[in-house]
Formats: C-alpha cells, sequence, structure tokens
C-alpha cells in the first residue's frame, strides 16, 4: 500500500476534448495542480466537429501523472483521456528554422535539407527558412547540422501522436488504467486509427 | 414561450423541484432577484454573509438529498461563496450556485464589482458555465443540475451576465442531456464484483469501511443485509456517520486520526478491507504504508479516480454503491465469525473509548447529555476541531444521515449556516449545531437569519475560549507554547444571543447540563446554550500525523488508571 513509485518519466497523454472556450484552462489546470511542467502542447480539431484533440508532453512521477489522467477524465468537457507511454505509436513534429545563408553556403544547406527530405519555404538574400517534420531525434539533428551555418530562429509546434494499427491488446495497454480495465479497454478500441504504420 | 434569462433560471428552478433559495442579492444579479415575486413557489432566504448561503444550501443538499440552491451576485459575492463550494466538492454535496456577472461588454475589462469567477472557483467544484446569451440557459440548466446530482454529486456554479438575466428568447426545457464525456457509471463489472465475492470468502478477519457514498446512494438496507449476511464488523467514517444503525452490534465506530483506539487495532488486524463509498483519506489512513498491513482491499466507489488513490486495492469495483451492494450480497455466502467478532469485543474492553467524568464540565458531557435528551435522533451539524470529533465519538445516532460536518475541507465555520439548512430542508426534524467558540464567531452572523425567518436551531457552543484544536496539538507538539490560539476577548455569548433575539442560556457547572439542554428543547425558536468548558481538555485517542496505530496515544488518565 505505497502511494508514489518515485519513478520520473516521460509522458504523452492524448485528450479529446470539446472545443469550446475555456476547455484548454480546465485540463491545463489540473496538470498545474500537481506541478508538472508541459514540455509540449499541440491542440486542434478532431475528425469530428465539435471536438479537439490535444497532445501533451509531460514529465512525472507514473502513479501521480495515473492520478492526473484520470482526474482529466472526470471533466466534464474532456471525452476521452489515453497516456501513449509504452505503446506503439507515430510521433511527429513540425518546425521551422531560419538559417543565415549566403550564396555561398546556400548550396551546401540545400543537400543537407534534401536528406532530411525537409523544405526550402522561403529565400531571403541573407538566409532561408527551413519546414522540417519528424520526431524529435530527426529535427535535433537536423538543427545540429545547421548550427555552423547559423540558426536565427526556431518554431516547434510541439508533438503530434496516434497509435500504430497495431492488434487491440497493444493499443489496450496503453490506456494505463489497470484500475478500471473494463471500460478503458473499449474506449481506446474506438480511438485505434485505421492508417497505415509509418 | 418567450422568457427573459432571470425567469428562465426561475422557471428551470421550479422544473428540477427546488423550493428554497439561499442569498445575497447585489448589482449584477438584482434582475434575476426582481423576478423572483413572479414565482412564489421560490423561497428565497435572506443570509448576513455569501459563505452562510453556500453552506447553508450544502446542509439542505445533505439531509434532503435534493440540490441545494445559492444565489450570489458578481465579484465579492461569488468570492464569498467560495469556502462552501469547495467544502460541497470535497464533501459530494449537491449543490447549485447560480452568480450574476458583470454584463457581458465589461467582461474583462476590471469592471465595477467583477471577478473572473469561472476561472476562481474552476479548481475547487465540479463543474461551471459563464452563460453568454439567454438561450444557452435552459440547457445549461438542465447540465448544471444533470452534473450536481448524478455520478459523485457536487457543486456547480452557472455566471450569468446582468444583461443576460434580462435578454429574452425562447424558453423549452431540456428533457435529456448530451454529455459523452460524464458517463457515470452504476452497475459494477461482473468479473470484479466476483473477484471480490472470492476474496470474501477466503477472509477470516474482514472489515467494513462505510463512506458518504452509502449515505448519498441511500444503500442503508444493503449496506445492513450485506454486513449482517458476511457478520462483517463496520466501521464508518466521519462523513460515513449514519450509514449504518450506531446501535447495531456490528458498528465499531469511527476509524482513524479520533476513531477509538478499538476501531483501528481491528483495522491493523483485519485481512480484507471491504471499502464502500468512501476515499482512504488521510485522516484514516495515518501512513499509508502502516496502514492495515496485513489486508487485501475490495474498493467500491462511482468516482475512478478514488480508486487506487491513496491505497491500491486488490479489487477496484467503478459503481454506484448501492447497485454494487445488489450484485454483490447473492454472492456471499452466510458466516460465522464468532471468533473474529469476540476478539473485537475484547479490543473494545481492553481499549474502550473513554473520558473522565467528575465534577468539572467537560465537552463530552455536553454530547453525551444532547445524545440522551434527543434519544439519539437529533440532526447534528458541527464546525471543525475538537468538538466535531467529540461529536462524531459520541453522539448515538439512531437515524440515517443526521450528521452534518465539514469532513473534506475542514471549514471552521459551517457548523451554523449548514445547520440552518438542514432545518430548513427538513423543518420537523430537531437539529442542533455543535459549534466551537472559534469556528461559531466565523459565521454567527446567520443568528439574524435564524431569527428573521424562524429556524428553530439549537446551537450547543462548546466554548473554551480558544482554538482548542490547535492548541492541543501545541501541547503535543510545541511544548504548550500557546501561539495565537487563547482568546482573552471573546464576547459575552448570551447577551449576543439575546442581541440577535435568539434565547440565550449560560452553563459553568455540570449539574446545569441537563436543565440547560431541556430549556432549549423546550424553547420554540433559536436558541444559544453557552457552556463554558474546561480548557485542558484534549481530545483522545490521537494517532499523530505520519504514524500508524502503533503509535496511538490514548487518554494519559486512562492509561494511569489501566496501570494501576
Amino acid at each position: 500500500m505505497t502511494q508514489n513509485t518515485g519513478k520520473m518519466q516521460q509522458h504523452t497523454v492524448v485528450a479529446l476534448v470539446y472545443d469550446k472556450p475555456g476547455v484548454l484552462n480546465r485540463v491545463v489546470s489540473m496538470v498545474r495542480r500537481r506541478a508538472f511542467n508541459i514540455g509540449s502542447l499541440a491542440v486542434g480539431h478532431s475528425e469530428t466537429p465539435g471536438l479537439s484533440r490535444m497532445t501533451f508532453v509531460v514529465e512525472g512521477d507514473d502513479s501521480v501523472l495515473e492520478q492526473v489522467t484520470k482526474q482529466l477524465r472526470k471533466l466534464v468537457d474532456v471525452v476521452k483521456v489515453s497516456d501513449l507511454k509504452g505503446v506503439n505509436a507515430v510521433y511527429r513534429e513540425l518546425s521551422l528554422v531560419r538559417v543565415s545563408a549566403t550564396a555561398a553556403t546556400r548550396s551546401e544547406i540545400i543537400q543537407i535539407v534534401d536528406i532530411f527530405r525537409a523544405n526550402i519555404v522561403d529565400v531571403g538574400h541573407d538566409s532561408l527558412i527551413i519546414e522540417v517534420t519528424g520526431d524529435e531525434d530527426k529535427l535535433e539533428s537536423l538543427v545540429t547540422l545547421l548550427k555552423p551555418f547559423g540558426v536565427l530562429e526556431i518554431m516547434r509546434s510541439g508533438r503530434l501522436a496516434m497509435v500504430r494499427g497495431v492488434s487491440q491488446d497493444s493499443a489496450a495497454n496503453g490506456v494505463s488504467d489497470e484500475d478500471v480495465p473494463a471500460p478503458a479497454k473499449e474506449d481506446q478500441a474506438k480511438s485505434t486509427p485505421l492508417l497505415p504504420p509509418g | 414561450m418567450k422568457l427573459n434569462g432571470g425567469q428562465m433560471i426561475c422557471q428551470a428552478l421550479l422544473n428540477e423541484g427546488v423550493d428554497t433559495v439561499f442569498g445575497i442579492p447585489g448589482g449584477a444579479i438584482m434582475p434575476l432577484y426582481q423576478t423572483l415575486p413572479q414565482y412564489p413557489g421560490l423561497r428565497h432566504i435572506l443570509v448576513r454573509h455569501e459563505q452562510g448561503a453556500s453552506m447553508a444550501a450544502d446542509g439542505y443538499g445533505r439531509v434532503t438529498g435534493k440540490v441545494g440552491v445559492c444565489f450570489a451576485t458578481s465579484g465579492p459575492g461569488a468570492t464569498n461563496l467560495v469556502t462552501g463550494l469547495a467544502g460541497a466538492m470535497m464533501d459530494s454535496v449537491p449543490m447549485i450556485a447560480i452568480t450574476g456577472q458583470v454584463a457581458r461588454e465589461a467582461i474583462g475589462t476590471d469592471a465595477f464589482q467583477e471577478a473572473d469567477v469561472t476561472g476562481v472557483t474552476l479548481p475547487v467544484i465540479k463543474h461551471n458555465f459563464l452563460v453568454m446569451s439567454a438561450e444557452e440557459l435552459p440547457r445549461v440548466m438542465k447540465e448544471a443540475f444533470y452534473l450536481a446530482r448524478t455520478g459523485r454529486p457536487g457543486p456547480v456554479l452557472v455566471d450569468v451576465p446582468k444583461d443576460v438575466f434580462v435578454e429574452e428568447a425562447e424558453f423549452e426545457y431540456p428533457e435529456t442531456v448530451e454529455l459523452p464525456g460524464y458517463p457515470p457509471k452504476m452497475e459494477g463489472d461482473p468479473e470484479a464484483i466476483k473477484r471480490a465475492a472470492d476474496l470474501i470468502a477466503q477472509a477470516k478477519r474482514p472489515v467494513i469501511f462505510a463512506g458518504h457514498g452509502i449515505i448519498i446512494s441511500e444503500a442503508y438496507k444493503e449496506l445492513q443485509e450485506f454486513a449482517e449476511k458476511g457478520q462483517f464488523p463496520v466501521t464508518t467514517t466521519l462523513l460515513g456517520i449514519g450509514s449504518f444503525k450506531s446501535d447495531h452490534v456490528l458498528n465499531i465506530g469511527l476509524p482513524g486520526m479520533h476513531g477509538s483506539a478499538y476501531a483501528n487495532h481491528m483495522i491493523n488486524d483485519s485481512d480484507l478491507l471491504i471499502a464502500l463509498g468512501m476515499r482512504f483519506d488521510d485522516r484514516v489512513t495515518s501512513k499509508v504504508s502502516l496502514f492495515a498491513p496485513n489486508a487485501k482491499v475490495i474498493h467500491v466507489d462511482i468516482d475512478p479516480a478514488e480508486l487506487g488513490k491513496n491505497v491500491r486495492p486488490t479489487v477496484p469495483i467503478v459503481g454506484d454503491v448501492k447497485h454494487v451492494l445488489q450484485q454483490l450480497i447473492p454472492l456471499v455466502e452466510k458466516a460465522d465469525r464468532r471468533d473474529w467478532l469476540s476478539h473485537i469485543d475484547e479490543l473494545q474492553r481492553n481499549h474502550p473509548l473513554w473520558f473522565e467524568e467528575d465534577d468539572v464540565l467537560r465537552p463530552q458531557d455536553v454530547i453525551q447529555e444532547i445524545s440522551d435528551s434527543t434519544d439519539g435522533r437529533a440532526i447534528i451539524a458541527t464546525g471543525v476541531g475538537q468538538h466535531q470529533m467529540w461529536a462524531a465519538q459520541l453522539y448515538k445516532f439512531k437515524e440515517y444521515n443526521s450528521f452534518i460536518t465539514s469532513g473534506g475541507l475542514g471549514a471552521m465555520g459551517f457548523e451554523t449556516p449548514s445547520a440552518m439548512g438542514a432545518q430548513v430542508g427538513l423543518p420537523d426534524r430537531v437539529v442542533w449545531t455543535i459549534a466551537g467558540d472559534g469556528g461559531f464567531q466565523m459565521t454567527l452572523t446567520e443568528l439574524a437569519t435564524m431569527v428573521e425567518n424562524q429556524i428553530p436551531v439549537k446551537i450547543a457552543l462548546i466554548n473554551n475560549n480558544s482554538l482548542g484544536m490547535v492548541r492541543q496539538w501545541q501541547d503535543i507538539f510545541y511544548n504548550h507554547d500557546y501561539v495565537a490560539t487563547l482568546y482573552s476577548g471573546n464576547p459575552d455569548f448570551v447577551k449576543l444571543a439575546e442581541a440577535y433575539g435568539l434565547l440565550g442560556i449560560k452553563v459553568t457547572r455540570k449539574d446545569e447540563v441537563g436543565p440547560a439542554v431541556k430549556q432549549a428543547m423546550e424553547w420554540n425558536g433559536p436558541v444559544l446554550v453557552d457552556f463554558q468548558v474546561e480548557q485542558t481538555e484534549n481530545i483522545y485517542p490521537f494517532i499523530p500525523p505520519g504514524t500508524g496505530v502503533d503509535n496511538i496515544v490514548e487518554d494519559p488518565r486512562l492509561v494511569k488508571k489501566r496501570v494501576r
């Protein structure tokens, strides 16, 4: 009968919420109450009109985070919450990077951009804006390679996450609600994406 | 039918079966108040401070099981409600607060008497709404009542800008609600219930923990049947008092920090805790790692977030405790637990709930006398502190759901307004407030409300001229260093009562207690009895925070006797 496991772990939490004023505040307030820092947050419309999906990344003790997700589920404006820790999911982030570019360095930068399957979306006299999509490792490697040219500005969208279309068993594991297994499994099964892996 | 916003709210209240509202008007909520005369079915009780309104609505909601309703104006009116709302949330009480807000175009401009009330209340209540047009009001009111009274009940606030009260729109009250993000689960999972029945069949020393959930779901009959069939001893948490008859042979009474030593030893010796509609509050468990170390746990609650929050259950069951008990009872075998029950008898003999009975007037004498004189059939409302714990230990409740106390939030000042709300809700019951002199002075303005509305609450002021519980902790943990706990300028409470128009009675000697209680009972109106009790009396037993039952402190006078 112990309370906290004391393990600090990164969790990606996906919540399906009503698209109306104050909902973000309600969700964030619940996370704030346990003094978790939100590492990234992305919100946008879902496939259902009137519902938004938010992905946020928090670092925290496993059992405390489990309590937070349960409390989030209780919010009237929150339809569904999944903690994707330990789940096979696709993680993507979009980043815009403004990098110094002179006539001398431009072609070298373009080569790096091609290798990363990134795009150049703006060309100026002395800089370029590069758009890149991928997981965080990819984004960070690109930035590392661009640093010698002079990185002027970085914007990141925050992590998006979607469970891969695999067997329901492994998808269900991610709900991390061992105390209420029956409804949680059903909950997760409904959201198993039909997209191909990748 | 076209109605304005204020009329819509009144009509919705009537549709939801509301007959009483506690509140205070003010600028932003005036248009709602001015429509009240059109709705004679709504009785408005004008309190003297908004905290009194929310706490009265709380007391009303607890004893009637209906939704308590309070009104307040924008800004300071609404912020004054907050302590009462937070308390109702912690103790799962159905409540609706309607607050005025500044007009729509003034919102966010730091207008006169503006406060971000939905922002302020968001973390401490079940849900809230800011209503930006009158046409939303029928749906919002329907949802607010549905949310307040279903699942785990709680307070819901509806914040209405002043100009929305006067805006007209079509009024059609919805019959159903659509809230897909809010599905209360009533039935327990049959698999989990089977596993629970298996654990029960294997258990040798099971104990039931009965909490507020039994009272909320009115599972009294089911609890008694379940306990009798399985011969389970029942310990009732602070808010579970009145879920099981206190004179029942299986009722072992209050557990936890100030529970009886025998109840705590029983829990410690148990091999299975059957927790029904309770949440393993830290006042129940003390240090969790030392709590019931050999017990498996079946935990039933309608709120999934409670399962595994403090204590990891072996079998968690999400559901309404009444439904779950109905599912579980047929699966439980009739049992003979003579060995376990006689062990508990022995614990009771060795560790009795005891207090010194000599010539000195002590708080316990007062509560015992009120218990006897009312034959255990009064509604008892308390504040927070020593007097609350003595009331919980010593009053012998013979009626269900008759103990009204601020458990989770522990809000001093709860005693007077909550008693008033309970008396309004159940006018035929005798209602006593057991108050401390500290908490009483936080909300005593409601004496005027009682007199004005002829609400005949009997107030037993356990007056030790101090903040007794904190003083006791100073005795134990701070070497009797009484910082800011002893009063030297308390008023003459009898004169105070008389100034408000109550009957005031002063009691300084033990032999005056009986006659004073009798006189109070015979008086046809609100009464205050100032019981000037021994200041140094402490509440025992006591499990110091952060420890377990091995560190239980029993009354030193009892320990001395035992040694002799």
